[in-house]
C-alpha cells in the first residue's frame, strides 16, 4: 500500500515535470506565432505572450512581397535538391562497396571514411581549398564539400549488409552485372533506408547556413537561412543587415517573427510524418556504432 | 585546380596491378580481386575522390600552420616558417582568453547536456500511456530539426527587450535587461538554449537501451525487497551505463569545438569577453582578417586537444568500466 501511494505521488510529480518540459519546448513557437500576427505597438510594449494582440497580416504581406525572400527561398530548395541527389549517389555507391565482405581492401576503404570522423581538416584548410578550387559563389561550394556524411554512410552500409545475399547471387547467375544488381535488385529492396537517408540529408542541407555564409557573398545566391541570419544580425547591432526591408516602419522583431515562421513552416509541416524515420535511422546508426 | 590534390592515399592498389589478360590470376592476389570485382571498385572511385579532395587534402592543408601562405598561392603554403605561428598564438593574450572561455563553455555544456537526457529518458520511461509517451517524445525531439539560424533567432526573440523573458522579469518587479549585450548572461543563454535544443533528442538512445533491460531483473529485484528507487539504482542505471559512457566519450571529443555555429550567431563585440571561443576567434582571424596561417595554427592546436581528449576519455573508460569506443 505504502509503495503504491509513493508511486502515485511520483506519477503526479512526473506529470508536472513533463508538462513543464512540453511547455518550455513549445512556448517559443507559440510566442513567435503570436508575435507574427500582432500589431507593432503591443509587441513593443511587451504585451504579446500566447495569443496575438491586434490580429493583422500586415507583416506577412511585407515579408511575402520582398522578392529577395523568395529568391533565397528558391535557392534553399535548389541547393537541398541538388545536394541531396549528389549525396545519395555517392553515399549509396560507397555504402554498397563497403557492404561486400569478400572485397579485398575493404577494411582500408572503411578506414578512409571512418578516420574523417575522428580527425577533420578544420575550418581554415577547407576554406583555403574551396577558394582555390574556384567554387566560391557557386552552388558547388554548398554541395560538394559535404557530399558524404560518414554517419549516413555507415547506416546504409549496415542496411546493405543485412540484405539476403542469395538474391544477389541469383541475379548474378541470371547475367546481371554489379551495376544491374545494385540498381534492379538491391535498391528496390532498400526503399526504407533510402527514404531515411534522403530525409537525413535533405533536412541537414535545408538547415545549413554556415557553408553558404562562408562561400557565398552575392545576395541572390543566399539560401533563406542567410536571409534570416542577416535579419537577426542586424538586430544585434553587431553587423550590417543585408535585409532590403529595413526601411519599412514595422517593428524589426515583428518582421523577424514572420520570417522565422515562414522558414520553419516546411519543417513543422513534414515533421509529424518523418520523425519516426529519423528515430529508426539513428537507432540503426547507433547499433552499428 | 591544383595537381597536389592527388597526394592523399586514395587506393591501395599497387600501380602495376592492372587486370591481366593472358595470365590466370591466383585467388587472394590484387590481380584476382581486380579482375573479379572491378565493377565494385569502380563504384568507389567518385566517393574516394570526394574523400581525397574534401577530407584528406584539408588535413594535409594544415601544414600552412607551419608555412607562409599567400592568398591565391599554393594551398599548402609557400615556404617553411617553423613554429612562428604557434609561438605567436601562445603569446597572444586574446588566445588565452578565448581558450578559457572554451573550457568554461564546454564544461558547462557537458555538465548540463550530458546528464539531463538521462533524467528525461528515465521520466519518459515511467509514462505508462503509450500514446501520451509518443506525444511527449515527438514534442521533445522537435527542436533538433531546426536550423541553427532559427534557434538563434528564437533565442533573440525570447530575450528581446519586449520578449517573454523580460515580460516575466517585469512581472516580478525587475528591470528589463538587454540580455544579448551582457557578457555576464552569455554563458547562461548559451547553455540553456543548448539544453532546449538537444536534451529531447538526446533521450532516443537511452530510451532504446531502457527497452532492452531484461524485465526479469526487475522482478528479481522486487523479490529481494527493492523499492522503485533501489530498482532504478541497481537495475536501470547499470542497464544504460554502456550507452551513457559511449555518449560521454563522444561529448568529450567535441568539447573543444563547442557550439561554434551557435556562438557565431549569438555573440557580438559586447559579449566577446565571455562568448568568444577558440573556433570563433580563429574564424575571425582567418576568414575575416585573412591571417590564414595563424588561424590554421590555432585550429590545429584545437583539433589536437580534441584528439587527446577523446583518446584519454576512451582509455580511462576502458580501464575503469570496461566500455570504450575502440
Amino acid at each position: 500500500m505504502d509503495r503504491s501511494r509513493g508511486y502515485r505521488v511520483f506519477q503526479v510529480i512526473n506529470a508536472v515535470i513533463l508538462t513543464g518540459v512540453v511547455f518550455v519546448t513549445l512556448y517559443p513557437f507559440v510566442n513567435i506565432i503570436a508575435r507574427s500576427f500582432s500589431e507593432e505597438r503591443y509587441i513593443v510594449n511587451g504585451e504579446v505572450s500566447v495569443l496575438p494582440r491586434g490580429f493583422n497580416l500586415t507583416t506577412y504581406k511585407i515579408v511575402v512581397s520582398d522578392s529577395m525572400f523568395w529568391t533565397n527561398y528558391a535557392n534553399t530548395v535548389l541547393y537541398t535538391v541538388v545536394a541531396t541527389a549528389i549525396a545519395m549517389l555517392l553515399t549509396t555507391c560507397y555504402a554498397y562497396v563497403l557492404s561486400k565482405k569478400h572485397l579485398k581492401g575493404r577494411t582500408f576503404l572503411i578506414w578512409v571514411a571512418v578516420f574523417t570522423m575522428i580527425f577533420s581538416g578544420g575550418l581554415i584548410p577547407n576554406y583555403v581549398l574551396v577558394n582555390s578550387l574556384g567554387l566560391t559563389n557557386s552552388i558547388w561550394a554548398i554541395v560538394l564539400p559535404n557530399a558524404i556524411s560518414v554517419f549516413n554512410l555507415l547506416v546504409m552500409k549496415a542496411f546493405f549488409e543485412g540484405l539476403p545475399q542469395e538474391l544477389e547471387e541469383a541475379a548474378a547467375i541470371d547475367g546481371l552485372n554489379t551495376y544491374g544488381i545494385l540498381w534492379r535488385v538491391v535498391l528496390p529492396l532498400s526503399k526504407a533506408v533510402i527514404a531515411t537517408m534522403v530525409l537525413f540529408y535533405a533536412v541537414s542541407f535545408w538547415n545549413s547556413w554556415f557553408t553558404a555564409f562562408l562561400y557565398l557573398n552575392e545576395q541572390d545566391l543566399f539560401p533563406v537561412t542567410i536571409y534570416l541570419r542577416n535579419l537577426i544580425a542586424g538586430a544585434t547591432g553587431a553587423e550590417s543587415a543585408g535585409a532590403a526591408i529595413a526601411d519599412v516602419s514595422q517593428a524589426a522583431s515583428n518582421i523577424q517573427s514572420v520570417t522565422i515562421m515562414l522558414t520553419v513552416l516546411p519543417i513543422l509541416a513534414v515533421y509529424p510524418f518523418v520523425q519516426r524515420y529519423f528515430v529508426s535511422g539513428v537507432m540503426l546508426g547507433a547499433v552499428k556504432g | 585546380m591544383s595537381t597536389t590534390l592527388d597526394n592523399p592515399p586514395r587506393d591501395t592498389r599497387p600501380a602495376g596491378a592492372q587486370p591481366g589478360r593472358h595470365k590466370r590470376a591466383r585467388p587472394g592476389t590484387w590481380r584476382h580481386a581486380l579482375r573479379r570485382d572491378w565493377q565494385l571498385y569502380s563504384l568507389a572511385i567518385l566517393p574516394l575522390l570526394f574523400f581525397a579532395i574534401f577530407r584528406y587534402a584539408p588535413m594535409l592543408g594544415n601544414v600552412i600552420a607551419f608555412r607562409k601562405f599567400e592568398p591565391g598561392g599554393n594551398i599548402f603554403g609557400e615556404r617553411w616558417v617553423g613554429l612562428r605561428y604557434v609561438k605567436m598564438f601562445l603569446d597572444d593574450p586574446t588566445f588565452w582568453n578565448v581558450f578559457t572561455n572554451t573550457l568554461i563553455l564546454g564544461g558547462l555544456t557537458l555538465l548540463f547536456c550530458f546528464p539531463l537526457p538521462i533524467v528525461l529518458a528515465l521520466l519518459l520511461n515511467e509514462v505508462r500511456n503509450r500514446r501520451m509517451k509518443r506525444f511527449l517524445q515527438s514534442v521533445s525531439y522537435l527542436p533538433h530539426f531546426l536550423s541553427m539560424v532559427i534557434v538563434a533567432a528564437i533565442v533573440m526573440q525570447m530575450l528581446a527587450i519586449d520578449g517573454p523573458i523580460n515580460q516575466l522579469v517585469k512581472a516580478l518587479g525587475g528591470q528589463p535587461t538587454v540580455f544579448m549585450q551582457k557578457p555576464e548572461w552569455f554563458r547562461a543563454i548559451f547553455v540553456s538554449s543548448e539544453v532546449w535544443q538537444t536534451v529531447g533528442w538526446g533521450t532516443i538512445l537511452y530510451l532504446a537501451a531502457l527497452t532492452t533491460i531484461d524485465q526479469q531483473l526487475y522482478e528479481a529485484a522486487r523479490m529481494d525487497g527493492a523499492g522503485r528507487w533501489r530498482q532504478i539504482w541497481h537495475v536501470t542505471l547499470p542497464g544504460i551505463r554502456p550507452t551513457a559512457i559511449t555518449l560521454l566519450i563522444l561529448n568529450i571529443g567535441t568539447f573543444m569545438a563547442v557550439g561554434f555555429e551557435k556562438v557565431l550567431l549569438l555573440y557580438n563585440p559586447l559579449t566577446y569577453p565571455t562568448a568568444d571561443v577558440i573556433s570563433t576567434y580563429l574564424y575571425r582571424m582567418g576568414v575575416e582578417s585573412s591571417n590564414l596561417s595563424y588561424a590554421a595554427a590555432i585550429g590545429l592546436f584545437e583539433a589536437l586537444i580534441g584528439v587527446v581528449l577523446i583518446s584519454s576519455a576512451n582509455v580511462i573508460s576502458r580501464r575503469t568500466v570496461g566500455t570504450s569506443l575502440w
